[in-house]
C-alpha cells in the first residue's frame, strides 16, 4: 500500500478583487449615467419663456438666484485625476514591492478623497440652496450626493488598502490594482457629472 | 490573497451550547456555504411565488364582477397591485435564478466556493429585508399612491435594498465565472448554465443601478420636496419600467441556460453547435439596452418610410434580438434531441415548457409594443409579465429537479414531477392567456372595479384566477415532492447531476 501525502490545496483564484472591482465600477458608472440621463431629461423638459427683449428663449431650469461656485467645482475636477495618479503610484510601488511608497501613495489617495469631500461641502455651503427649494436644487443634491457617497467609498477603499499595506501585506498587489481602478472610475464618473451638472448646468 | 472561504458550513459553535435547532438555524443564518445561500434564495423565492399567485388569484376573483365584488378597498388596490408586481419580478423571477446560480455555478466551474461568499450572503439578507420592507410598507398603506408618507419612503428604500441584494449576488456569480474556473476551463468551455449566469449577472449589474439611480431621485424628492416626481402617486410612473419588459427579459436569461444545460443530458449526447447556443444566450442580453433606456420602444408604422424604418429598427433591436436569441437556444436544444437518444425527464419538460412560455410572453410584448394594436394600458401587459414570470418559474423548477442530487443528495420522482409540469403549464397558460384576450377587449390594467366591455368578463377572470391557483398548487406540490424525496428518497451521487 502506498502512503501519499494529501494533495496540496488548489491555487487560489487570481485577480478576483480586480475583476470584481471592474464589474462593480461598471455597475456604479451605470448608476451615475442613469442619473445623468434623468437630469438631462428633466432639463430638456423644463419650461421655456421669452426674454424681456424678446430675442432669446430662456429655459427655466436653474434659478437665476443660484450661482454654482465654479472655482470649487473645477478644483474638484482637477483633483480627481491626482487621486487616480496617486492610486496608480501605489499600484506601481506594489508591483515593485516598495512598501513605504505604496503606503504613502495610499495615504495620499485617502487625503485627496478628503479634499474632494471638503470641496463638495464648500460647493454646498457657497451655493446656499435648500434641498426642497425647487426641481433643480433637489436633483442637484441627489446626483452630487450620490457622487459624494461613491467618493467616500473610494476613501474607505484607500484606508483599507493603506492599513493592509502598513500591516505588512506585501502580496496585496491585486487589491492595490483594484484600488487604482476604482479611482480611475471615480475620475471618469466625476468628469461626466462635472460637465453636465457644473458646466452645462 | 485568497477570497475563498475554506470553512464553508463548518460548525463554529460548540456542541451542547444550545439545542440542535438553534445551532442549525444559526448555521443557516451565518453560513457562507454557497449551496446554503443559494437554497435560502430559492426557498424564499418559492414562498414569494405562492404569495404572488395568491394575490393574482384574489385579483382574478375581484375582477369576475367588477361592478360588485371588492376585496381590497379604495387606495389599497393600486398598492396591492404594486406588491403583486414586485413579488412577481423582484420576489420570484430575479432571486430564484440568482439563488440557483449561487448554488450551482461554483460546482460547475470546479471551484471550492463562490467568489466573495460573504458578499453573496449579504446579498441574500439585503434582498430579503428589502422585500420585507416593501411588504410591510404596502400593508401599512405606504406603497405607490399610499397615504402614509413615511411608509412610502420605506417602500422606496425597500425596493432599493432588494436591488442592492440582487446586485451583490450577481457580482459574486459574475466574478466566480470570470476568475474561479478550474485550470484549463476557458470561457468558451464553461457549461451553458454558467455561461448564462455570467451573461445574466452582467446584464443585471448594468441595468439595476439605473433603477437605483431613479429611486435616489424619487426618494430625495419624496422625503424633502415632492415637487418633481408626483409624490406618492408618481412613483410607479418612474419605477414601473423595472417591473415590466424588457427588464424581465434580463432576469430570464438563465432560464435559457437551464434548457441548454438539461437538453444534452436528456438526449444523452453532446450539444451540437454549442458556440451558437452560447451566442444565442449572449444575444438575449441586448434586452439591457431596452432596460437602461427605460423604454419599450413602440413600433409605429405611421409617417414617412424613414420614420417606419427607424421605428422598426429600434423595435427589432430592443424586442426582436432577445427573441432571436431565445429561438436559437430552443431550436438547438431540440436539435440535440434529434441527434441523441432522448428519454423523457421532468426536468427537461419543465425547462422546455418554461422557455416556451417565456417566448409566448416575449412575442406578446412584440405585439403590445405595436402601436396599431392599441393594447397600451390594458391587462395585456399583465399577461406578458405572467407568461415570463411563471415560465421562468417552471424553468427554475426544472433546474432544481435537474440539480436536486447536487443540492439535496436526492432525486425527484420523475413521473410525479411530470404531472406537476403539466399542471404548471396549464396554470401558466390559464393565468396569462385570458389576459391577452381581455387586453384586446380593452380590460384596463391595475383596476379591479368600474370597467366593462363586450365579452365574457367573468370567464376570462375566472380562468385567470384558476391559473394562479394551479401555480400555487404547482409550487406547493414541488415543495412536497422535495420533502418526500429528502425524507424517503434514495441517496443519489452528486456526480449524477453535475
Amino acid at each position: 500500500m502506498t502512503i501519499a501525502l494529501p494533495a496540496a490545496p488548489a491555487e487560489a483564484p487570481r485577480r478576483q478583487i480586480l475583476v470584481a472591482t471592474a464589474i462593480a465600477s461598471a455597475s456604479a458608472f451605470m448608476l451615475i449615467i442613469g442619473m445623468i440621463a434623468m437630469w438631462l431629461k428633466f432639463r430638456a423638459g423644463a419650461p421655456t419663456r421669452d426674454s424681456l427683449d424678446g430675442f432669446k428663449i430662456i429655459k427655466d431650469w436653474m434659478p437665476v438666484s443660484v450661482k454654482i461656485p465654479e472655482v470649487a467645482a473645477n478644483v474638484m475636477f482637477t483633483t480627481f485625476p491626482v487621486g487616480a495618479l496617486m492610486a496608480q503610484w501605489a499600484s506601481y510601488s506594489a508591483k515593485r514591492n516598495d512598501a513605504p511608497h505604496r503606503s504613502l501613495a495610499l495615504a495620499i489617495s485617502f487625503l485627496i478623497g478628503l479634499a474632494i469631500v471638503n470641496a463638495q461641502v464648500a460647493v454646498y455651503s457657497q451655493m446656499e440652496i435648500g434641498l426642497a427649494d425647487g426641481q433643480f436644487q433637489t436633483m442637484f443634491y441627489a446626483i452630487t450626493g450620490t457622487m459624494l457617497l461613491l467618493v467616500v467609498g473610494g476613501m474607505v477603499f484607500s484606508l483599507v488598502a493603506f492599513f493592509r499595506s502598513v500591516g505588512g501585506r506585501n502580496n496585496d498587489t491585486d487589491l492595490v490594482n483594484a484600488h487604482a481602478l476604482y479611482w480611475y472610475f471615480l475620475t471618469a464618473a466625476f468628469a461626466v457629472v462635472w460637465f453636465v451638472v457644473y458646466v452645462q448646468k | 490573497m485568497t477570497n475563498i472561504d475554506t470553512h464553508v458550513g463548518a460548525t463554529t459553535h460548540a456542541q451542547g451550547a444550545g439545542s440542535a435547532l438553534v445551532i442549525s438555524v444559526g448555521q443557516w443564518i451565518t453560513s457562507s456555504d454557497h449551496k446554503k445561500i443559494g437554497r435560502l434564495f430559492i426557498g424564499t423565492s418559492l414562498l414569494s411565488a405562492v404569495l404572488a399567485a395568491v394575490l393574482g388569484l384574489i385579483f382574478g376573483l375581484e375582477r369576475i364582477s367588477p361592478a360588485h365584488m371588492e376585496i381590497f378597498h379604495g387606495d389599497a388596490t393600486p398598492q396591492m397591485f404594486a406588491l403583486y408586481q414586485f413579488a412577481l419580478v423582484f420576489g420570484v423571477l430575479a432571486p430564484l435564478f440568482v439563488g440557483i446560480a449561487i448554488a450551482v455555478v461554483p460546482t460547475q466551474l470546479g471551484a471550492r466556493s463562490i467568489a466573495f461568499p460573504r458578499l453573496a450572503q449579504f446579498g441574500f439578507w439585503a434582498w430579503l429585508f428589502g422585500a420585507l420592507m416593501v411588504d410591510i410598507s404596502i400593508i401599512g398603506n405606504g406603497g405607490p399612491g399610499g397615504g402614509a408618507t413615511d411608509l412610502v419612503d420605506m417602500y422606496l428604500l425597500g425596493v432599493a435594498l432588494a436591488a442592492v441584494g440582487l446586485l451583490a449576488g450577481s457580482l459574486s456569480i459574475a466574478t466566480s465565472v470570470l476568475t474561479a474556473r478550474a485550470p484549463g476551463m476557458t470561457l468558451d468551455r464553461v457549461p451553458a448554465f454558467s455561461w448564462s449566469a455570467l451573461v445574466g449577472s452582467i446584464a443585471t449589474l448594468l441595468s439595476l443601478p439605473v433603477m437605483i439611480g431613479t429611486i435616489i431621485y424619487v426618494y430625495v424628492d419624496h422625503t424633502h420636496a415632492q415637487l418633481i416626481f408626483g409624490g406618492n402617486k408618481g412613483i410607479n410612473s418612474f419605477l414601473g419600467w423595472s417591473l415590466s419588459q424588457p427588464m424581465t427579459f434580463v432576469f430570464v436569461i438563465m432560464a435559457l441556460g437551464v434548457l441548454a444545460e438539461v437538453a444534452p443530458v436528456t438526449a444523452r449526447t453532446e450539444q451540437p453547435l454549442r458556440p451558437i447556443v452560447l451566442a444565442g444566450i449572449g444575444i438575449i442580453s441586448t434586452a439591457v439596452l431596452g432596460a437602461v433606456t427605460q423604454s419599450a420602444h413602440i413600433l409605429d408604422w405611421a409617417g414617412t418610410n424613414s420614420d417606419k424604418a427607424k421605428s422598426t429598427l429600434l423595435h427589432s433591436l430592443f424586442n426582436g434580438l432577445p427573441l432571436l436569441g431565445m429561438l436559437v437556444v430552443v431550436l438547438l436544444s431540440l436539435l440535440c434531441l434529434k441527434v441523441g437518444t432522448p428519454r423523457v425527464t421532468a426536468s427537461f419538460a419543465l425547462s422546455l415548457l418554461g422557455v416556451l412560455m417565456i417566448i409566448v410572453g416575449v412575442l406578446g410584448n412584440g405585439l403590445y409594443t405595436f402601436k396599431s394594436a392599441s393594447l397600451d394600458g390594458t391587462v395585456f401587459s399583465e399577461g406578458i409579465v405572467l407568461y415570463i414570470v411563471y415560465g421562468g418559474l417552471l424553468s427554475a423548477l426544472g433546474a432544481l429537479s435537474h440539480w436536486a442530487p447536487l443540492l439535496w443528495g436526492r432525486a425527484f420522482d420523475n413521473i410525479k414531477l411530470l404531472g406537476l409540469a403539466l399542471i404548471g403549464l396549464l396554470g401558466t397558460i390559464l393565468a396569462s392567456f385570458p389576459l391577452y384576450i381581455a387586453g384586446f377587449a380593452n380590460q384596463p390594467a391595475n383596476i379591479v372595479m368600474g370597467f366593462d366591455y363586450d365579452g365574457p368578463v367573468a370567464l376570462w377572470n375566472v380562468l385567470t384566477g384558476l391559473g394562479h391557483a394551479l401555480i400555487v398548487l404547482t409550487v406547493l406540490g414541488f415543495v412536497g415532492l422535495l420533502i418526500d424525496a429528502v425524507r424517503n428518497g434514495e441517496s443519489v451521487s452528486q456526480e449524477a447531476s453535475a
